[in-house]
């Protein structure tokens, strides 16, 4: 198992500089300038001087190599610093954002937070939904409870989170005031009263989220335990005289959650791109609303890095869904 | 010699059939009514679709008009008609059905305008995907060669951050489409363009899929040895069995494009503001819809009953094209 996750951790390192030169060469071929905000009364030698100063005027693989380096050599050691108090990264150039004019990874350190939260607590949520109502729709097909539960996903799988968070907002906080519409990063959870305030504000986007992802996971649960139900083994498990919850839940279960995991990994950067919207529907400050603000700025490092931030997630979560897929099905882990 | 004719034994008996035989499409269309779901699914979007194409020809406001002057006072803000039924004071006008907006622009011509937008996007867009992923499946799946480094292209694909490299894209190439397309036109060819080249993948798989499997079969063998070129094979032996898959996941394409091109809108990355598409109304009406839910929420449905509907749609194509059920 560690010899499959390692592997697994390995092949998603050329993956990744494969992505970054993508989202490089992307940024780098549109026909965009950014100087191009810059008044015509500024000189073309000034003009000039500017692009050297941020760095445009040297040609593109030695840019794009700098910021390799500077990605995943000095700001890996800028944290090793913040962590054990060295000075390995001390006058080392950071990346850093046009915008701001400060190290972009600082502002990430300090969104990335929020994005996971909002995320992470809804993929909970939903898979605590999902999978009982998947088996259960199952188990008993064509019932009322699999015939409104089909139609739940069916309109949980359409309707865009971008009409469901605006339809939320109106109804549980601007009429009937249950939850706060905006979420308020400065609130600092240290009491119940806080705690109850977080949960309370992380409800809804949270809710947004996870009506999205619920309704795809338990969708394909659903298919997927109706597979299984008509196989050999299930019948053997039976008239070997297994109890029903046995045969459900373990022999039955087990061996459908395999495509569900793929599924569920096929789905993850759909959920980023949901809660980009989510963020900013609700006004959370995670990496999704630096980055719609970062593309509206033209602060070219800071989406660079941003969109890469995205895809490292898209690839770390797809990873975790490998080794539960290596967890689940043993086969896979021996190959 | 002239016995009586010889005793018919086998096969010889059977009787002449009773009808011709079924094409398989009226197979297909039988098992399609069996699914209540796509049916209606069907039906509603043939119906939006309808809508939005004749609606601004026969409805009386342009979507377009600004009322100036008094005129402006006396339209903005008019609530959609049905306010009267539990507000009296409220400010209605039957020549309005679904109220203003703060410009005293008609919100059912803007509606209907926005969907002709947003559906003309949702097709085009589904056509370039599939066109891309059929391609890029059948290339992939016939020759060998060109598999391992296709389906690699295919997976760096799928673990890409889409909606965030959208975002960056659309407002990167705009200016320079805007000056070759002008700026609707602009905007159209990057918005589909966008959603196309982001949106082929599941198909490429599916179709690479079947082409390996069919590539096996028995007609494929007879085609090859009686001489029929790679290209005309393709054409005339894979594509046709190959074309129940890419029916689904067209139906389904449309309903992601339109998504896509929603949330693009709605993040204001997408048409410019004059422009009404669903999503864009949405995202305009957003900041004062505590006093005006209405005029989020008509956009809002308008999308979500065409995706819904295209996506009971595609469940019941892919039931009613799967030979495993029909017939069930």
């Amino acid at each position: 198992m560690l010899t499959f996750t390692i592997r697994r951790l390995v092949l998603s390192v050329p993956t990744l500089l494969f992505i970054s030169l993508v989202i490089f060469l992307l940024l780098e071929l549109a026909p965009g300038d950014p100087m191009a905000q810059v008044p015509l009364t500024v000189p073309p030698e000034v003009k000039e001087k500017m692009r050297q100063a941020l760095g445009l005027g040297e040609p593109i693989h030695i840019r794009y190599v700098k910021w390799v380096v500077q990605f995943f050599w000095i700001e890996p050691q800028v944290l090793f610093d913040h962590i054990f108090g060295t000075t390995f990264s001390e006058g080392k150039l950071r990346v850093i954002s046009w915008q701001t004019r400060s190290p972009v990874m600082d502002l990430v350190i300090q969104r990335l937070p929020q994005t996971l939260w909002v995320v992470g607590v809804a993929y909970v949520v939903a898979i605590i939904i999902a999978i009982p109502v998947g088996i259960y729709s199952a188990y008993r097909q064509y019932s009322a409870f699999d015939q409104f539960g089909t139609f739940i996903t069916m309109i949980g799988f359409s309707v865009p989170p971008f009409f469901t968070g605006p339809l939320m907002v109106v109804v549980f906080a601007v009429y009937l005031h249950w939850f706060p519409s905006i979420y308020d990063t400065t609130l600092v959870v240290d009491d119940f009263e806080s705690f109850g305030k977080q949960i309370r504000q992380m409800f809804l986007p949270v809710m947004v989220l996870a009506l999205q992802i619920t309704a795809q996971i338990s969708r394909f649960m659903r298919a997927s335990m109706l597979d299984n139900f008509n196989q050999d083994y299930v019948r053997t498990a039976r008239a070997k005289g297994m109890s029903e919850y046995t045969v459900v839940m373990v022999h039955v279960l087990r061996n459908s959650l395999i495509p569900v995991v793929t599924v569920i990994a096929l789905g993850i950067p759909s959920i980023f791109g949901g809660a980009i919207i989510t963020e900013q529907v609700f006004a959370v400050n995670g990496i999704g609303q630096a980055l719609i603000s970062a593309i509206q700025a033209n602060d070219l490092p800071m989406v660079q890095t941003l969109t890469f931030i995205f895809a490292v997630l898209i690839v770390l979560f797809n990873l975790i869904a490998d080794v539960l897929y290596g967890v689940l099905d043993p086969r896979v882990r021996y190959d | 010699m002239t016995e009586s004719a010889p005793k018919r034994i086998g096969a010889l008996t059977d009787t002449i059939p009773s009808q011709p035989p079924r094409s398989q499409w009226l197979d297909v269309w039988d098992q399609f009514k069996q699914h209540k779901g796509a049916l209606i699914g069907g039906i509603t979007f043939l119906t939006i679709i309808l809508a939005v194409v004749v609606g601004p020809e026969i409805w009386w406001v342009d979507a377009q008009y600004l009322p100036k002057g008094r005129e402006f006072i006396n339209l903005r803000d008019t609530r959609p008609i049905y306010h009267a039924l539990w507000d009296e004071s409220a400010k209605v006008s039957w020549l309005y059905p679904l109220g203003t907006d703060n410009l005293g622009r008609d919100t059912l011509a803007r509606m209907m305008q926005g969907g002709r937008v947003s559906i003309a996007v949702g097709l085009t867009a589904m056509l370039l995907s599939i066109l891309l992923g059929t391609l890029i499946g059948v290339t992939a799946g016939y020759f060998r060669r060109l598999d391992g480094p296709l389906m690699r292209l295919t997976d760096l694909f799928l673990a890409l951050p889409l909606l965030p490299m959208i975002l960056v894209a659309s407002l990167l190439f705009r200016e320079a489409l805007s000056k070759t397309f002008g700026v609707e036109g602009g905007v159209f060819v990057l918005v589909v363009g966008l959603i196309g080249i982001t949106s082929w993948m599941h198909t490429a798989r599916i179709v690479r899929g079947d082409v390996l499997a069919l590539k096996e079969r028995e007609f494929i063998l007879a085609a090859q040895s009686i001489g029929t070129k790679p290209s005309k094979l393709v054409m005339r032996h894979l594509l046709p069995n190959v074309m129940s898959p890419i029916m689904v996941s067209a139906t389904l394409g449309i309903a992601v494009a339109i998504i896509t091109e929603s949330a693009l809108s709605f993040l204001g990355f997408g048409f410019p503001p004059d422009f009404p598409t669903w999503g864009r109304l949405l995202n305009d009406s957003v900041d004062r819809m505590d006093l005006y839910p209405e005029r989020v929420l008509w956009p809002g449905l308008a999308i979500s009953l065409t995706v819904l509907s295209v996506n009971y749609l595609g469940d019941g194509l892919r039931d009613a094209l799967d030979p495993r059920i029909r017939g069930r």
